[in-house]
């Protein structure tokens, strides 16, 4: 019994601490969707602002396409954070586009904690 | 008549990719016959016809989260293989657009069986072979038919057009480009409105 407990304990641990689920900061959050990443060919600057705005409750704009994107806050909008595949591509591409670079599972669960707020 | 739909379905027969439940099958009957080839040569943009409506939904959320999900018989099967490989999706146009394995090999079979067919294809014009570089990936826009039929539009109305953007953005201007039908009757150009000429 204690045996299999220490085995779920140990397991459970190893999933969450890549995440650092219990570090996610909401102040980190924020502070990282309005950073800006300087382009090297001269292009406008990048984040998340470009294509989410400041404002989650308002609808945004996909700065390449001109497509509205539907407010990023779940508090106006629902559907958002409710699929967790979903959250994973999109932080995925987003994070390659803006920073130029994967987001660690920090930043990605700091980014998460700020929309949560929202 | 539209030559689109009975390539498409010759693709879908081969392929045996049967799971999209696509209208084409209906002109099933048509497809063996090989004199139609030659005379389908003009493309579906002399065709004045309806394009068949995009009917798979992971096709539609996956490619039409960015810009609306073209339908398949804009290009044909080897420009949407271009299009669809890993290091092409992850430099997309200048954007990321990178699938996870499963959706990026459902979405291939979808476009694969429901893309134009090479014989008719709108040979797209300084659109390399290359590979995945964002600059050299195939485009409907660049194709010698589009720009034919799009040549008289000044640039103030689409590049200088923030409601535009490009003309990529079909459906700015083609008020019912995401039902497929590109007819001149629902074109109407935001701060212009429609087109006569
Ligand atoms: C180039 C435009 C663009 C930029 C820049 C961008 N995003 Fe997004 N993002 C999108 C689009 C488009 C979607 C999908 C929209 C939809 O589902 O309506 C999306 C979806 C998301 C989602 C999934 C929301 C859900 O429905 O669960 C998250 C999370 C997200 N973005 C976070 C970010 C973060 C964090 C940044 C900055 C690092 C960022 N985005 C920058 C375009 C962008
Ligand atoms: C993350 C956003 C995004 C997603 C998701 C996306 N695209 Fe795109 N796509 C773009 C951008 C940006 C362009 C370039 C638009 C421009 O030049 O104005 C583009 C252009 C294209 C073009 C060329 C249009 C032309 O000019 O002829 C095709 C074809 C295309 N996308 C297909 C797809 C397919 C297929 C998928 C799904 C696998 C997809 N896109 C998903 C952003 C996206
Ligand atoms: C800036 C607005 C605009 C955009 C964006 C645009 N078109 Fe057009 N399109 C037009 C106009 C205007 C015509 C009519 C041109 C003429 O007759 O001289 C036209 C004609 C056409 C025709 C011929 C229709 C007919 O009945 O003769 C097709 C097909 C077509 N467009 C497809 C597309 C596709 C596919 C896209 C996106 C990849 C696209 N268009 C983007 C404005 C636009």
């Amino acid at each position: 019994m204690k045996r299999q407990l220490a085995i779920v304990l140990l397991s459970a641990s190893t999933l969450i601490l890549p995440a650092t689920l219990w570090a996610a900061d909401p102040a980190a959050g924020a502070a990282g969707w309005t950073k800006e990443y300087p382009q090297a060919d001269g292009s406008a600057a990048r984040s998340c602002v470009t294509c989410h705005g400041r404002d989650l409750t308002q609808p945004g704009r996909q700065a390449n396409t001109g497509k509205v994107i539907e407010p990023m806050a779940p508090s106006v909008n629902s559907q958002r954070l409710t699929d967790p595949a979903k959250i994973e591509k999109w932080l995925t591409r987003n994070c390659r586009w803006t920073l130029g670079r994967e987001c660690t599972a920090g930043e990605k669960a700091d980014f998460i904690a700020y929309i949560k707020t929202q | 008549m539209n030559p689109f739909p009975f390539k498409s379905v010759l693709t879908l027969l081969l392929s045996g990719t049967l799971a999209m439940g696509s209208a084409h099958l209906a002109f099933a009957d048509d497809d063996d016959d090989d004199d139609e080839r030659g005379r389908e040569k003009s493309g579906w943009f002399d065709s004045r016809e309806t394009l068949a409506p995009v009917v798979n939904a992971t096709y539609s959320e996956e490619c039409g989260a960015c810009h609306m999900a073209y339908q398949p018989g804009l290009l044909p099967p080897q420009a949407w293989a271009q299009i669809m490989t890993p290091d092409a999706l992850a430099n997309h146009y200048g954007d990321d657009a990178s699938l996870s394995e499963a959706l990026r090999t459902e979405i291939s079979a979808f476009l694969g069986a429901n893309a134009t067919d090479v014989a008719q294809q709108m040979a797209p014009s300084g659109a390399s072979n290359a590979g995945a570089a964002s600059g050299s990936l195939p485009r409907i826009t660049e194709s010698t038919d589009f720009k034919r039929e799009h040549d008289e539009i000044p640039a103030r109305l689409v590049t200088g057009n923030p409601e535009v953007g490009s003309f990529s953005q079909c459906n700015a201007c083609h008020r019912k480009a995401a039902e497929g039908n590109y007819d001149e009757r629902w074109i109407d150009i935001p701060g212009h409105g429609p087109w006569k000429d």
